[in-house]
């Protein structure tokens, strides 16, 4: 498979670390790692991951800010505004924290996060990121491909499509107390879409551990469909036969599709995809055909009718 | 009971100031660079919020004149009218020059093609002719009978403007769905008051 499509990007090209953080969080930053070191317990969000290389995938875009991406979040389980996630998120305990892999796999296996943290190397990505609302940001993920943890728990001949399940617990996720949609949160991949190296599991953002509002401890990134089908804070991850039901499919199916792939020539009922605002920017940028990433992941769809299978 | 000329002077004055808050609050975040990650969306959302709410808020001045028996009330009436459709200027040129940049085919698509579109140009474009004719010298121009009919606009225009929030937001309907509920009383408060005036003219004759 090819590696990468985008030119590695020059350090000079990287927004430097004290322009996104300043000097006053880096010192909150340095003080709450070195009091987490004194504790018995895993990471939490605001610390460094370590041992962080730079991945394959880096792209050229400037950075979204760290403050734009920390709080500007469709993440209903903690409302259903942007601002309120960054506000409501911090009810959410992190750790312990315990992923299921299960279903149609040879070596099903519940995994302590910090366990699956070290499954593979992790890497920074900067991936592009549109929502289905028309607006987009850039933002340096790190995890490792999803493909990884795939391969350990070698997927049975009945395994077509991978589905992942949010944790549900209204007390520490306060938006489930209303039923705007069915919980736990359910978003699914057709496995050849889960193992393509592109498919991001990730831990933390701009070098830190995942804040709460992004989908800590662990979501999922699939960079070439909307922001909603990469699902957050996943506490099961399904190995089925049949095609999951998606949650937004369920409630919304002649809006919401399973594949979601961004895709501007086929319009959302109610707002056009031919463009996009990235965060930022005054002027709307023409949206491309799988976020930019065709030339990596077309072929997993060729044949088929996109509008048909949006 | 009436109050002092001065005393509505003042109260005229103190409203005027409270309908430019959220313009002043909308002013100060842009200047202050805190709207937000999407301070376009913001002031789109935000105006639009508030036309909603002059329009609900124009509507409640008769039912409250009638109610509390406060004839005077009316003379707020128009100036509220004005900030709707302020606001209602506001969000629209928000959508037209900040969202779209004046992409008029985008536009025009926008228009045909996504309803809440197609519902909330004619309901703002339905206030043009009410503020235009809201002066004095308009108003006995027209005569007051054509004057009223032509104001009876304000209820398709705030009827549409709640199916344009509804049909917007995807999930969560609680926002518009306050709006819808109010402007069901508001409305549904006319239709009694008519029908009990119909019943009245019927029993005389």
């Amino acid at each position: 498979m090819r590696k990468t499509s985008s030119p590695t990007i020059a350090p000079s090209e990287i927004t430097p670390r004290d322009m996104y953080f300043g000097r006053r969080r880096f010192m909150q930053a340095a003080a709450g790692a070195a009091a987490a070191a004194l504790l018995p317990r895993g990471l939490s969000a605001g610390e460094n991951l370590p041992g962080v290389r730079t991945g394959a995938y880096v792209l050229p875009d400037a950075l979204t800010p760290f403050e734009d991406v920390t709080h500007y979040n469709n993440f209903y389980e903690f409302g259903t505004d942007k601002e309120t996630p960054s506000r409501t998120a911090g009810s959410l305990k992190t750790r312990p924290w315990t992923v299921s892999v299960e279903g149609e796999v040879q070596k099903p296996k519940v995994f302590d996060v910090d366990e699956l943290l070290k499954v593979a190397p992790l890497e920074e990505r900067i991936y592009r990121l549109r929502c289905v609302e028309g607006w987009s940001m850039v933002v340096p993920w790190v995890g490792f491909p999803l493909a990884e943890l795939i391969k350990r728990v070698e997927p049975t001949g009945n395994a077509k499509f991978v589905e992942f399940i949010t944790l549900h617990d209204p007390i520490q996720m306060p938006g489930q107390k209303s039923s705007v949609l069915d919980w736990p949160y359910r978003e699914a991949l057709r496995l050849d879409e889960a193992m393509h190296p592109l498919t991001l599991l990730v831990f933390g953002l701009y070098g830190e551990v995942l804040p709460n509002q992004n989908g800590a401890p662990v979501r999922m990134v699939v960079p070439w469909k909307y922001g909603f089908k990469s699902a957050k804070s996943i506490v099961r991850i399904r190995f089925v036969e049949q095609q999951p039901i998606s949650t937004w499919t369920r409630a919304i199916p002649d809006e919401y599709g399973f594949y979601a792939n961004v895709n501007p020539d086929v319009d959302h009922p109610r707002w056009s995809q031919a463009k996009e605002r990235r965060l930022g920017e005054f002027f709307k940028r023409p949206t491309l055909m799988f976020n930019g990433y065709a030339e990596q992941v077309a072929h997993l769809y060729a044949g088929m009718d996109l509008r048909k299978f949006f | 009971m009436r109050p002092e000329p001065n005393a509505l002077r003042a109260a005229e004055t103190a409203v005027f100031l409270a309908a430019l808050i959220p313009l002043a609050r909308l002013a100060a975040g842009a200047a202050l660079g805190t709207l937000g990650a999407n301070p376009i969306e913001k002031i789109i959302r935000t105006a639009g919020y508030w036309t909603l709410s002059f329009l609900l808020i124009t509507l409640a001045v008769t039912p409250l004149r009638i109610l509390l028996r406060q004839p005077w009330l009316v003379r707020f009436r128009r100036m509220l009218g004005l900030f709707a459709f302020f606001y209602g200027t506001l969000h629209f040129t928000g959508y037209l020059v900040l969202d779209q940049f004046f992409d008029w085919q985008a536009i025009l698509k926008d228009i045909a093609k996504r309803p809440f579109i197609t519902v909330g140009f004619p309901s703002f474009v339905l206030l043009i002719p009410l503020a235009v004719t809201s002066t004095d010298a308009m108003m006995r121009r027209l005569g007051g009978k054509h004057w009223q009919r032509l104001h009876r606009l304000v209820y398709v225009s705030a009827v549409g403007g709640v199916i344009h929030y509804l049909w917007l937001v995807k999930k969560d309907i609680a926002d518009p769905l306050r709006f819808a509920i109010l402007l069901t009383v508001l409305l549904g408060f006319r239709a009694i008051v008519l029908l009990r005036r119909r019943a009245r003219a019927v029993s005389a004759a």
